[in-house]
């Protein structure tokens, strides 16, 4: 496999199925892991990293999980391509930002992901659509054992993992959750939600990242806490907030439905005819009619049209997207008229 | 340097701002700093407040200056204040007192929970078995009721789990 047959699908993460996929988008769980006897990516020399980045690489050749996986070599990709992954979900900034001895591996249907060198050593990750953070963590669970197999991994009895930035030192696990509320923000109860999340010592943030407000109306909510609790119990801790929130999300909806059906069918119809006919669009625009439309398909008012591809648009529409389709590189502007086509040839029917 | 903020005072408080990978440093002087702080505890939580809230306007003397670095990569203490990461594995052992309030304050306790690798490294190994075994044997002796050698045993697990954390 290569990165190039990347771009005629998407992750399995965006196909819209498992329990509560009106709601939510995905569940991840990323465990970060350090070799015991190697001084952290921020301390170390490029000899150093080298000397990890061989090590990780050559045992992963021994595991079956990475069979269908891809090694990229991060200082060997142009900068359309790092961006391209970025907007995948599938590394961070950090890690493109500072290439040399640093490497992503991706698993075919990229439900497994390992950031070799970013802050630390490794970054696991797992992800699937749905709310499924029990199966991401087993999935997570097994690919660690087998890692610690033949890596030894920098761990301490009391303090667990130990990773550069003392709030993963622990368990060392983040699980998260990306929810799309479109009916708390129209009912205006986000911020009280998003509040009494914070005081639980949860974190959100939005679909895009880097601290941007949360467009198209996604939060991720993720655990801060990664000491003094299992991973079992921090999991079980976000499935009930979570399911918190849909509820709350779901009587959100209703609500929007009975008091005022004419006017959200009005809007969601707006969105989608927009999206549908559309020549020139920007992504921000793009974003929120896209969020309009997939409530309208998890309230049955939209029949023509499925979950899968929608989720797939708010991946397909970022610009690395834009320009590894069409094979060149694209300005602002014809980046514009760019997405509007492709959402026309996505949906436009 | 001055405050990032109201830039006219003196920056003392070094934060380290995490958001989605993201990270940023900011300057602060300790009004900022102290307005900042609540603002992002009710944001985000104490996670974000990580490097700054480590000595929270408690400068540190010049002797622990010199003594806080780890041998192993050479961290030293004020650059992890600063930037707000460890440099290796070691760098736990080396401030592992500052640590221990540290993670208290950022996780609400400091004793790891969750899982252990399947391969553990030597040392560390050798203590858990050498723990495990003393704690059955605190076990038989409370359930004997011999109270005596459960408060020598006690100690010793005691003197163990804080060789753990040197
Ligand atoms: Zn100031
Ligand atoms: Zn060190």
């Amino acid at each position: 496999m290569e990165l190039s047959d990347f771009i005629h699908s998407t992750g399995q993460w965006l196909k819209g199925t498992g329990a509560h996929a009106n709601i939510v988008m995905s569940s991840r769980i990323r465990l970060a892991r350090n070799l015991a006897t190697r001084p952290f990516p921020n301390k170390a020399r490029k000899k150093e990293l080298l000397d990890v980045l061989a090590a990780v690489q050559s045992v992963m050749t021994e595991i079956d999980y990475f069979k269908d996986s891809i090694f990229l070599k991060i200082n060997e990709l142009d900068n359309v391509d790092k961006q391209f992954l970025i907007e995948r979900h599938l590394m961070s900034h950090e890690h493109a930002a500072n290439p040399d001895g640093k490497a992503l591996v991706v698993s075919k249907e990229e439900i497994l992901s390992v950031m070799v060198n970013e802050e630390d050593h490794m970054r696991i990750q797992v992800m699937k659509s749905g709310l499924d953070l029990d199966e991401t963590w087993k999935i997570a669970d097994v690919i660690d054992d087998a890692l610690s197999q033949k890596l030894d991994f920098a761990y301490s009895i009391h303090w667990g993992y130990l990773t550069a930035c003392p709030t993963n030192t622990g368990t060392a696990m983040r699980g998260s959750v990306m929810l799309h509320l479109p009916a708390l923000v129209m009912t205006k109860q986000i911020n009280k939600v998003l509040n009494a999340i914070s005081k639980l010592s949860f974190a959100s943030r939005g679909f895009y990242g880097e601290g941007t407000q949360a467009s198209g109306n996604f939060y991720q909510i993720s655990n801060q806490v990664s000491m003094g609790h299992t991973e079992q119990d921090v999991i079980q801790n976000i499935n009930g907030l979570i399911s918190q929130i849909i509820e709350q999300e779901e009587q959100a909806r209703q609500a929007l439905l009975l008091q005022n059906k004419p006017v959200l069918e009005d809007k969601i119809f707006r969105s989608y005819g927009v999206l549908k006919n559309a020549h020139i669009i920007s992504s921000q625009e793009t974003v929120e009619l896209l969020s309009m439309v997939r409530l309208g398909i998890d309230l049955d008012i939209i029949k023509d049209v499925d979950r899968n591809a929608i989720n797939e648009l708010f991946i397909m529409i970022q610009p690395a997207h834009l320009q590894k389709l069409e094979g060149k590189k694209l300005s602002a502007s014809e980046r514009d008229i760019k997405r509007a086509s492709l959402i026309r040839q996505k949906i436009g029917g | 340097m001055m405050c990032d903020i109201c830039g006219k005072k003196k920056a003392t408080v070094h934060l380290t701002e995490i958001v989605d990978e993201q990270m940023s440093e900011m300057h602060l002087c300790e009004e900022c700093a102290r307005q900042k702080s609540v603002q992002m505890e009710q944001q985000f939580g104490l996670a974000d407040l990580l490097a700054g809230l480590a000595d929270f306007g408690k400068p540190m003397s010049e002797a622990e200056k010199i003594d806080l670095q780890c041998r192993n990569c050479g961290m030293t203490y004020e650059d992890f204040r600063k930037f707000g990461r460890l440099g290796c594995s070691e760098c736990y052992e080396a401030f592992k007192g500052q640590l221990a309030t540290l993670l208290k304050k950022v996780h609400g306790s400091n004793q790891h929970l969750g899982k252990t690798p399947v391969r553990i490294p030597q040392v560390e190994k050798k203590r858990i078995e050498g723990l495990q075994e003393l704690k059955n044997q605190l076990m038989e002796a409370i359930q004997m009721e011999d109270f005596e050698k459960a408060a020598d045993l006690r100690d010793k697990i005691r003197d163990l789990e804080k060789k753990g954390k040197k």
